[in-house]
């Protein structure tokens, strides 16, 4: 699987990651070898076998919707990079 | 042997004899770190005040005869494990300046058991690495050759633990990040099976492979571990609501009539023939200590273990690293346009190289297109793996392989190739993607470096691996040996 320079920047959009010129070239070399090395997964038949998404068989775990303390919204805002008052700030949504 | 080289139970029993007591224990491991630092640079943070309050207190519970086998002995935490008002880096730029509000599970639980918390341990950005580095802080060094890698992505644990600066130390594990630097380093790594430890607090990289485990410098202090941070818990639904049985009953030196398979696919191509010969000899004294071995078993479909790991795991990756966007914690780049530069930006600077490369590959995996190609095929193949785990654990009671195909390579040597560095896991991958545990014991010496010895065992099948670890561990004294480092006073 060879990548192109715009499948490298459609996947960086897809991941909202940027990525500077260097990288683009980089990661499009490295990220094309890697895939070509994986191909060796269609060699195996897995004609009627089940995916597997997680080891352990449970499914479903439910819980009674029980009101519990959280933790207080100072602790979380602590961490904020850009805070107003009681909330998060971020750069405009909409131009 | 020094203080710094007590095993937990060793520690534990000089302070139940009041012969030491938890505050000279934690000086003396702050001592020893005070020395080895500068050269292994294990530690991304340093909690000495907490420790020596913890220690105090510690005292005062042992003097009052209130006290468990793990209380007043100094652990290390993995970076990628919250701890409440202690700074949680995962080695990333992204979150350098990160001080959780509330404990992991597992730290809870080791609090609650008296625990000393020394520090916070080195690793790879994001446990996503197999040398300690991808940390985007400082590279870790190997006790055992200063040149050398510690392995990873629990580097600063395992060297920590080897070098004598902690009693033992937490890791994690999702593609062998506890057992591959436990090889390494020449000590004790368990990772249990998935669902046995919650994960409730451990910074999540690939949610349905990842599980915390310890690292320890015997089998005895393993379990010990296991016994506190084992268990259901409600916080986190994968973790499996079974009894937890006590780790240190199942401690016997016979294996007398115990099934072991060596799966050929283990000794790989581009295996060191030293690391072979000393594996060799490892599972011979397993047969003279009385177990069985088939030395033929085939696993076929371990080949593709890497592929599968590679599409997986990183897919886990791009959806669990999403939450890195610089609105709520962690670095945020200051200066951007719209929102949608600020967050590409915040991602394009806080990432490092590898994280980055894990997060296109996953993305990618995950893409309309492409998903069933990959994605989907890595799920299927994961199923034929794990089938033949089940299938192999109805002829023999554990799996034994080596824990990875070299002996520590050299700092920079495989930093230019990533396919390179994946293989390194190579053993490691197919126990998380089955699912199933496994442990990594000192296994003997090529050149003077070390090598690991993996036993693998079925679902909650610990006991079982840490029996025949202990066994081979009785009969053997590569445990004791420890790294002779250069060190200026």
């Amino acid at each position: 699987m060879k990548l192109s320079r715009e499948d490298v920047l459609h996947i960086a959009l897809l991941a909202r990651l940027g990525l500077s010129e260097s990288e683009v070239e980089k990661l499009r070399e490295q990220l094309s070898n890697i895939l070509e090395n994986f191909e060796v997964l269609q060699k195996v038949d897995t004609t009627d076998v089940p995916p597997t998404a997680q080891s352990i068989p449970l499914q479903n775990i439910m819980r009674e919707d029980e009101v519990a303390p959280s933790l207080p919204s100072s602790d979380i805002l602590a961490n904020a990079p850009c805070r107003e008052g009681d909330f998060f700030r971020v750069k405009a949504v909409l131009e | 042997m020094s203080i710094n080289h007590l095993t937990i139970h060793e520690a534990h029993d000089l302070l139940k004899a009041r012969k030491l007591s938890s505050l000279e224990l934690t000086r003396a491991c702050l001592e020893r770190v005070s020395h080895v630092e500068p050269k292994v640079h294990a530690f991304v943070t340093l909690t000495e005040e907490l420790a020596l309050k913890q220690a105090q207190k510690a005292d005062e519970l042992i003097a009052k005869g209130n006290f468990g086998p793990l209380t007043g002995i100094p652990a290390l935490i993995k970076d990628n494990i919250c701890t409440r008002g202690i700074r949680t880096t995962c080695s990333s730029k992204m979150l350098e300046n990160f001080i959780p509000p509330y404990d992991a599970t597992v730290v809870e639980k080791l609090n609650a058991c008296g625990v000393v918390t020394i520090g916070k341990a080195n690793m790879d950005e994001f446990a996503m690495g197999s040398s300690t580095e991808n940390s985007a802080l400082f590279v870790t060094h190997n006790p055992w050759d200063l040149n050398r890698v510690p392995g990873g992505s629990s580097g600063g644990s395992a060297a920590a633990v080897a070098a004598g600066e902690v009693i033992y130390a937490l890791g994690s594990d999702t593609g062998g990040s506890i057992r591959q630097p436990a090889g390494f380093c020449s000590v004790t790594g368990l990772k249990p099976t998935y669902g046995r430890v919650s994960r409730y607090g451990l910074v999540a990289f690939a949610s349905s492979l990842d599980q915390i485990g310890p690292l320890t410098q015997d089998v005895t202090d393993c379990a010990l571990v296991m016994n506190c941070i084992a268990g259901y818990d409600p916080r986190d639904s994968t973790s499996v609501p079974s009894p937890t049985p006590d780790y240190t009953q199942c401690l016997t030196a016979d294996l007398k009539g115990l099934r072991i398979g060596v799966p050929k696919e283990y000794f790989v191509e581009g295996m060191q023939a030293e690391v072979e010969t000393a594996m060799r000899s490892a599972i011979k004294k397993l047969e003279e200590l009385g177990a069985k071995i088939d030395w033929q078993v085939s696993l076929p479909h371990t080949p593709y273990a890497l592929a599968v790991y590679y599409i997986i795991a990183p897919s886990e990756a791009s959806a669990n690293l999403a939450r890195y966007d610089g609105v709520k914690y962690g670095f945020s780049y200051q200066g951007a346009g719209s929102m949608w530069d600020a967050m590409e930006k915040t991602r394009q600077h806080g990432f490092g190289a590898e994280v980055k490369r894990r997060i296109m590959l996953g993305t990618y995996a995950l893409s309309a297109g492409y998903y069933d190609a990959y994605y989907l095929k890595a799920q299927k193949v994961r199923t034929l793996i794990r089938r033949e785990f089940d299938q192999a654990f109805e002829k023999f009671d554990v799996i034994v392989t080596p824990t990875s195909p070299t002996v520590p390579f050299r700092i920079g040597e495989k930093t230019d190739d990533p396919l390179q560095m994946y293989l390194s896991d190579v053993c490691t991958l197919p126990i998380n993607i089955a699912g199933v545990p496994a442990i990594s014991i000192p296994a003997g010496f090529a050149d003077g470096l070390p090598v690991g010895m993996q036993i693998i065992g079925k679902p909650f099948g610990e006991e079982t691996i840490l029996k025949v670890a202990y066994a081979y561990e009785q009969a053997t004294e590569w445990h004791k040996r420890k790294p002779q480092m250069q060190l200026k006073k």
